[in-house]
C-alpha cells in the first residue's frame, strides 16, 4: 500500500524543506560567492607557480653610471607562455613543502643530523614556519584563557557596582578594544621604546641606559601577549556581561536562601550559565590569536615573532611579490584553525547530541 | 597706479609658491602613484599644475605593494608609477609598463641622454633625480673629539669610541637597521663595499655566503654596538629622529633626506648648527664606497590608451621642467639630473658617491626576492642568536625557496 511509503530522499530533501530551502538561498548564495569560492581560488593558487622566466641580457643604461649589460625578463617569450597557461604552471604540493612552509626536506636533514632533541628544536626554530608556529601557538594559548578569565571578573565586577557609574565604568572598560589593533600597538610601541615613558622608566629602575625592552625575544614575546589581553579581554567582557543580564535570579536566590557562599553561587550557577558564551568567546579567541598581525606590524617586532599571517603580508609587500606562496600561507592558515577548533566544535556537536 | 599694480602681481608670484608654466595643457586623465619623499611631492605638484584633465596623484610609502596592482588592470587605474632602479624590475616583470621611445621623440625635448633608462633597445622609463646613502655628522662633536670625518667604516668605529669614551654621547652611530628592507639594505651596501656581488655570474644562482657577506655582517654587528639599543625597529625615520633630537653624530644615511635633516620640527639648535654631509665610506681597505648609486625616474602604463599616455608624458615633464630648477626650495630637495639644476650644498654627499663610482643597486629581476629574504633573516645574527655563516645560509635557502616559485631557478 502507497500510502504508509516513507518519505523519498527526494522529498525528504526538497519538499518538506522547501521553505527551508528558500530561507537559506540568499545566505548560501553569499558564502558560495564570499567564502567557497576565495578558498577554492587561494587552493588553485598555492598549487601552482608563476611560469619559468626566460631571461635576456640587454645593454642597460642608466644615470651616472652609463651602458652596462643586464639580465632582464623577455617580456615576449614570457607572455607567450602566460597566455597559453594563465594558472601558471602546476607545481603540486611542492610550495607547501618548501623551506618557507613545511620545509620538508629541511626537517628530513635535521633529525637525520642531530643526536638530542635540544638539537632539533634550535634547528627547527631556524625555519621560518615553525619559528612562527612557536611564537603563534604560544600567543594563542597564553592570551585566550587569559581573556576569557579577564573578562569574566571584569563583567562580575561590573554587573556588582551601582547602576548609576554602570554606563561610564562600561565604556571605559571597552576602550581597548574600541582602539584599532594597529593604533593600540603602535602605542604601546613608542611606550616600550628605549626614549619612550615605559621604556625610560625600566631604565631609571635597573639603572641600566642599555636596557632595550625591544632587542630581547622573551619580553617582546611577553610585550605582544599583554597588548593582546589587553586588546580583547573587553570583547570577552561585553559577552559575559550580556549573559550576566540572563542570569536566572530564582536560583540565585535560592542558593542564597541555602546559604551559599559568592563563591559558590559563581561555581555553580554562573558559570554554568556562562557556559555556551564562554564556548563561543574561547572560538573566536582562538581563531583571532592565531592570525595574530596587527600588533607584529604596530611593534615592528618581525625581528623576534613571526605569524602565518605576517608572512601572507610580506610575501605580498616586497618588490617582488609571491602570489603562491601567499595562497599557501593561506590554505595552511584555514587547516591550523580547523585543527585548533575542531576540539571546541566537537564538544558543543556532542553537546547537541545529548539534549536531543 | 598700473605700475604698481603690476609691480605687486609679479612681486607675488615671486614671494608664493612655485611659478606655473604656461603651455601645459593635457585632454586625457592623468593618476601617478609614487613614493613620498620631498622630490617626489614636488614631481607631484608639477604634473598637478597641468590643465585641461583631472591629475590624480597617490604619494605613499606603500607605493610599491599598489603600484603593480593597480596597473595590471586593462584600463590600469594609475597612468604613471614614479620608481627607482629597484622597483622598476617589479613592473618590467609583470609587463605593465610601456616603451617610451615614440613619446620622447615627439614631446622629449630638454630632456638629457642621462635621464633616459634604456633597457635594451626601449627607453622604459625617465629619470629625474639620483641618491645614494653617504656620510652624515655632526661637526661639532667631531671636533670635539679631534678627528676628521670618518672616511672607512674602521674609522667611523674609532670615532664612536672616542666619542664614548669621552661621555659625549653613549650611541653615538644611527643606522636604517630595522629588521626587513632596511637591514637587508645595510648589508647590500656593506657587502658591496667588502666586493661582494650578490650573485653567480649571469645566473640566479645567490652568491652571499662568502667571505665579503662574513666580513660585511661583522662590521654591522660592530657598529650596532655603539647604536641605539632598539636599532632593529629603527627605519630611516626614527634614525633621522634621533639624529634631530642631537643623540646620534654619525650616520650613514639618504642624499634625498639632507636638506630636510635640519628644518623638519624639533631640531635641536646644536644639530641645525652643525649638521655636515660627506661622501659615503669605504670598508675593509676596499676602494668601492659601502654604498649603493640609485635614480628615481617616471614611467608610463602600458595598458592605457595612447591619449593617456600622450597626457601622462606630458604632465611628467611639466613636473621636471628645467624651470624648476630656479626655484630654491626645490633645487635643495634633491640632486636632479634636470638641465639647468646647479647643486647645493645638500647634494654632496650623492655627487661624491657618483665620482667614487659607487655601484648602482642592481636592477636585476630576481634581485627583490634576495632582498627579501635578506630582510627576514638577518635579524637573528643581529641579536647574537646564529652565526653570520648560518644567517648567510638561510638567506641564501629562502631566497632559493622563493626563486624556485617564482622561476628563476629550477
Amino acid at each position: 500500500m502507497g500510502v504508509n511509503r516513507p518519505p523519498t530522499l527526494y522529498s525528504r530533501l526538497f519538499m518538506r524543506h522547501s521553505t527551508f530551502f528558500w530561507f537559506v538561498l540568499p545566505t548560501a548564495t553569499a558564502m558560495i560567492l564570499f567564502i567557497a569560492l576565495p578558498i577554492i581560488s587561494v587552493l588553485l593558487q598555492s598549487v601552482h607557480a608563476p611560469h619559468q622566466a626566460v631571461l635576456v641580457e640587454v645593454e642597460t643604461c642608466t644615470p651616472l653610471v652609463g651602458c652596462t649589460v643586464e639580465t632582464t625578463m623577455d617580456q615576449e617569450a614570457t607572455k607567450a607562455l602566460r597566455d597559453s597557461q594563465p594558472l601558471g604552471r602546476f607545481v603540486g604540493l611542492d610550495i607547501f613543502f618548501d623551506r618557507g612552509h613545511l620545509a620538508v626536506n629541511e626537517i628530513k636533514k635535521i633529525i637525520n643530523n642531530s643526536n638530542t632533541w635540544n638539537e632539533i628544536f634550535t634547528q627547527l626554530s631556524n625555519l621560518p614556519f615553525y619559528r612562527a608556529m612557536a611564537f603563534t601557538l604560544t600567543f594563542t594559548f597564553v592570551v585566550t584563557p587569559f581573556v576569557i578569565i579577564f573578562g569574566f571578573f571584569i563583567a562580575i565586577g561590573v554587573n556588582a557596582i551601582s547602576s548609576y557609574f554602570k554606563g561610564l565604568v562600561i565604556f571605559f572598560s571597552l576602550l581597548p578594544f574600541v582602539v584599532t589593533q594597529l593604533i593600540g600597538a603602535l602605542v604601546l610601541f613608542w611606550m616600550i621604546d628605549s626614549r619612550g615613558i615605559l621604556g625610560s622608566a625600566v631604565q631609571w629602575i635597573t639603572s641600566d641606559p642599555n636596557l632595550s625592552l625591544k632587542a630581547s625575544t622573551g619580553v617582546m614575546w611577553l610585550s605582544l601577549i599583554i597588548y593582546g589581553i589587553w586588546h580583547a579581554a573587553p570583547f570577552a567582557f561585553v559577552i559575559f556581561y550580556a549573559g550576566l543580564q540572563t542570569l536566572p535570579q530564582d536560583q540565585i536566590e535560592a542558593a542564597k536562601i541555602d546559604g551559599a557562599s559568592r563563591y559558590q553561587q559563581i561555581r555553580y550557577i554562573v558559570i554554568p550559565h556562562l557556559f555556551p558564551l564562554i564556548t563561543f568567546v574561547a572560538l573566536i579567541q582562538l581563531m583571532d590569536n592565531f592570525r595574530v598581525f596587527e600588533p607584529i606590524v604596530g611593534f615592528n617586532a618581525s625581528a623576534h615573532a613571526q605569524s602565518l599571517s605576517w608572512f601572507i603580508f610580506n610575501d605580498l609587500g616586497g618588490e617582488t611579490r609571491q602570489l603562491s606562496s601567499a595562497a599557501a600561507s593561506s590554505v595552511l592558515t584555514i587547516i591550523g584553525v580547523s585543527i585548533l577548533l575542531f576540539p571546541v566544535l566537537l564538544r558543543t556537536w556532542r553537546d547537541y547530541r545529548e539534549q536531543t | 597706479m598700473k605700475k604698481l599694480f603690476y609691480s605687486v602681481v609679479f612681486g607675488s608670484t615671486l614671494l608664493f609658491g612655485a611659478p606655473v608654466f604656461a603651455g601645459c595643457e593635457i585632454s586625457a586623465r592623468v593618476s601617478i602613484v609614487g613614493n613620498e619623499f620631498p622630490a617626489i611631492q614636488t614631481v607631484g605638484a608639477g604634473a598637478q599644475e597641468c590643465t585641461g584633465a583631472n591629475v590624480e596623484t597617490n604619494l605613499t610609502s606603500e607605493h610599491q605593494k599598489i603600484n603593480v596592482p593597480g596597473m595590471q588592470g586593462n584600463p590600469a587605474e594609475y597612468t604613471s608609477a614614479i620608481i627607482a632602479n629597484s622597483s622598476i624590475v617589479a613592473l618590467m616583470n609583470e609587463d605593465v609598463i610601456r616603451p617610451l621611445d615614440d613619446l620622447v621623440a615627439k614631446y622629449g625635448k630638454g630632456l638629457q641622454k642621462s635621464q633616459l633608462i634604456k633597457i635594451g633597445d626601449n627607453i622604459m622609463a625617465v629619470a629625474f633625480m639620483a641618491n645614494a646613502q653617504h656620510l652624515m655628522y655632526r661637526a661639532d662633536v667631531l671636533k670635539e673629539i679631534g678627528v676628521e670625518p670618518p672616511k672607512t667604516y674602521e674609522d667611523m668605529l674609532a670615532a664612536a669610541k672616542m666619542i664614548r669614551d669621552k661621555g659625549i654621547m653613549e650611541n653615538p652611530i644611527g643606522g636604517a637597521y630595522a629588521s626587513g628592507w632596511n637591514l637587508a639594505q645595510e648589508f647590500n651596501n656593506m657587502f658591496l663595499g667588502y666586493g661582494g656581488s650578490h650573485f653567480k655570474s649571469g645566473s640566479a644562482q645567490p652568491n652571499i655566503n662568502s667571505d665579503a657577506g662574513v666580513n660585511a655582517l661583522n662590521m654591522m654587528k660592530s657598529l650596532s654596538e655603539y647604536m641605539n639599543p632598539d636599532f632593529l625597529t629603527h627605519d630611516s625615520n626614527a634614525t633621522n629622529a634621533e639624529y634631530r633630537a642631537g643623540n646620534i653624530a654619525l650616520l650613514n644615511m639618504w642624499g634625498s633626506r639632507a636638506a630636510s635633516q635640519t628644518t623638519a620640527e624639533g631640531v635641536i639648535d646644536a644639530v641645525k648648527n652643525n649638521h655636515s654631509i660627506a661622501g659615503p665610506m669605504t670598508v675593509g681597505g676596499g676602494s668601492t664606497p659601502a654604498s649603493t648609486l640609485w635614480w628615481d625616474g617616471w614611467t608610463v602604463a602600458k595598458n592605457i590608451s595612447d591619449a593617456e599616455a600622450e597626457a601622462t608624458f606630458i604632465a611628467m615633464m611639466n613636473a621636471i621642467h628645467p624651470d624648476k630648477m630656479k626655484d630654491e626650495k626645490i633645487r635643495t630637495q634633491a640632486v636632479w639630473l634636470i638641465d639647468g639644476y646647479q647643486p647645493t650644498d645638500a647634494a654632496i654627499g650623492v655627487f661624491e658617491a657618483a665620482k667614487m663610482s659607487t655601484t648602482p643597486y642592481p636592477m636585476l629581476p630576481y634581485m627583490g626576492l634576495l632582498h627579501t629574504a635578506l630582510g627576514n633573516e638577518l635579524a637573528d645574527f643581529m641579536q647574537g642568536k646564529e652565526s653570520a655563516s648560518q644567517a648567510l645560509s638561510d638567506v641564501e635557502a629562502a631566497y632559493t625557496a622563493a626563486a624556485k616559485e617564482k622561476g628563476f631557478l629550477n
